[in-house]
């Protein structure tokens, strides 16, 4: 503890750079990932050839890409550009499989309705197929918000510098303290993370956790009602 | 490109393969790595799984515990048992199937609760006992999504017993970080680039594994629009921490 106390300006200071290499990735993974997606739900070849290419980068391991990328991306080995652009690749990989299927999941005739009453396939697309995908979108960026997380870590052995580097420095010291300290803060950044985008799933659709309430209330047994208080509540 | 040159040339280089440190035993060592702590994972993590895809019983108590092990951060866990347990395999060995467990119980009791509730009604109403329904209905439905779970754990082993050569153990990271502090950028990229391939190629091989054990029914409904609702909450699909 007295190690923490002491040591806090250093902690403060890997911990924000943690949180600002984690949150590009997520960002733009998201952002690339829905047009993408998008595309795959609406044409069988697309959806075939785009999962495959999203499953072989997704099979490429997170140390080789680093080092891979500055002779592919043009930046320096140091650069922490290249450890941003591997953990975009991974969002982008692992969240175009749940973009498809999320998309691909809206009902056609919701689609139908849109179109027949006078949408046109933006104004669909952000009104219409968005709002309807979104639960499911959530749940696959939360996926990928916790694991960036975990996986920034990796970068400091190139010594690109986030929590990672207390793992580092705490084994060559034989200090498991210090280590801990890297794990605890990580798992912190993953959960505030999720919380964050929980918070924000509720408000850009407050209609999700009611209806997800009501449907649980309506399928429980009779034998198994919670408490009356519960439900009101 | 001329960064490739250099890589290829070390790959190319007969003096690099032969010998402890060399390439094909390095090679030998990742698979060999990878190979027992996938063994000891599959018998761990296979009858949990399937016993919760059967009973539809305990989803609730794994489910957050897989997904908080996706929290932890990989490199943490292997060095903190590192120190705990001193210089050697044991450490990694004991961090990297802890990490290969989540994706294995995930495919295995996502893969039972994937069948059809209709099919496992008329399996049940033909007499078959729960032991029958398991194997000859339950799981041979369920195995492509089994061998999904098998295929994450091993990849993200692939991956993570290169980045646990920063502890003092063999296997391919051994190249990457044998040349960063000297900055032998072209041993780095050739390192990597075995690290690739090796991992291409076994998710290659798990594709076909996947393809030939399913059955023909579930083909040709697969080919089709997504699966129908299924009686357990579903992970969301896909490997954890690469």
């Amino acid at each position: 503890m007295s190690w923490v106390l002491g040591n806090w300006p250093q902690i403060w200071q890997y911990g924000i750079a943690h949180v600002l290499l984690s949150f590009p990735p997520v960002i733009a993974g998201f952002l690339i990932s829905l047009p993408l997606g998008w595309l795959a739900a609406r044409h069988r070849v697309t959806r075939g050839a785009l999962l495959a290419a999203g499953g072989v980068l997704y099979a490429i391991p997170s140390l080789p890409l680093f080092v891979l990328l500055p002779s592919i991306i043009g930046t320096k080995i140091l650069d922490p550009l290249n450890v941003e652009v591997a953990l975009t690749i991974y969002a982008v990989a692992l969240l175009l499989r749940t973009t498809a299927d999320a998309f691909a999941a809206v009902d056609p005739g919701v689609r139908l309705s849109a179109t027949a009453v006078g949408f046109g396939p933006w104004r669909r697309f952000l009104t219409v197929e968005l709002p309807l995908a979104g639960p499911v979108l959530l749940a696959g960026v939360r996926v990928v918000s916790v694991s960036t997380v975990s996986l920034v870590s990796v970068g400091s052995v190139i010594g690109v510098n986030s929590l990672g580097f207390f793992f580092l420095d705490g084994y060559q010291r034989s200090f498991p303290t210090e280590v801990w300290v890297g794990i605890v803060g990580t798992v912190l950044i993953a959960l505030v993370f999720d919380a964050l985008l929980v918070l924000a799933g509720r408000l850009l659709m407050p209609w999700h956790a009611r209806l997800r309430r009501a449907r649980r209330r309506s399928r429980v047994p009779a034998g198994q009602q919670p408490a009356l208080a519960e439900v009101l509540r | 490109m001329n960064a490739y040159g250099d890589a290829f040339a070390w790959l190319a280089d007969p003096g690099h393969w032969p010998g402890p440190d060399g390439i094909a035993a390095r090679v030998g060592e990742h698979l060999a790595y990878t190979g027992l702590t996938l063994l000891i994972a599959l018998v761990l993590a296979l009858p949990a799984g399937l016993l919760i895809g059967h009973t539809g019983r305990g989803a609730a108590l794994v489910i957050p515990f897989t997904g908080a092990l996706r929290a932890l951060p990989t490199l943490g866990l292997v060095i903190v048992l590192a120190l705990g347990l001193g210089i050697g395999l044991l450490a990694p060995l004991i961090a990297l199937v802890i990490l290969a467990l989540p994706p294995i119980l995930a495919g295995a009791y996502a893969g039972l609760g994937s069948v059809d509730r209709a099919t496992v009604e008329a399996a049940r109403a033909v007499g078959m006992t729960g032991w029958q329904l398991l194997w000859q209905v339950e799981v041979p439905l369920a195995l492509p999504l089994i061998v999904a779970g098998v295929r994450a754990a091993c990849l993200q082993l692939i991956a993570t017993w290169t980045v646990a050569a920063y502890l003092a153990v063999g296997g391919l990271g051994r190249f990457i970080y044998d040349a960063l502090p000297v900055r032998d950028y072209a041993q780095m990229l050739a390192g990597s680039i075995l690290v690739i391939v090796l991992a291409l190629l076994a998710d290659g091989l798990f594709a076909i594994v996947q393809r030939l054990l399913t059955p023909a029914g579930v083909r040709a409904r697969r080919a089709g629009e997504p699966r129908r609702r299924s009686r357990l909450p579903q992970p969301v699909a896909g490997p954890s921490a690469p």
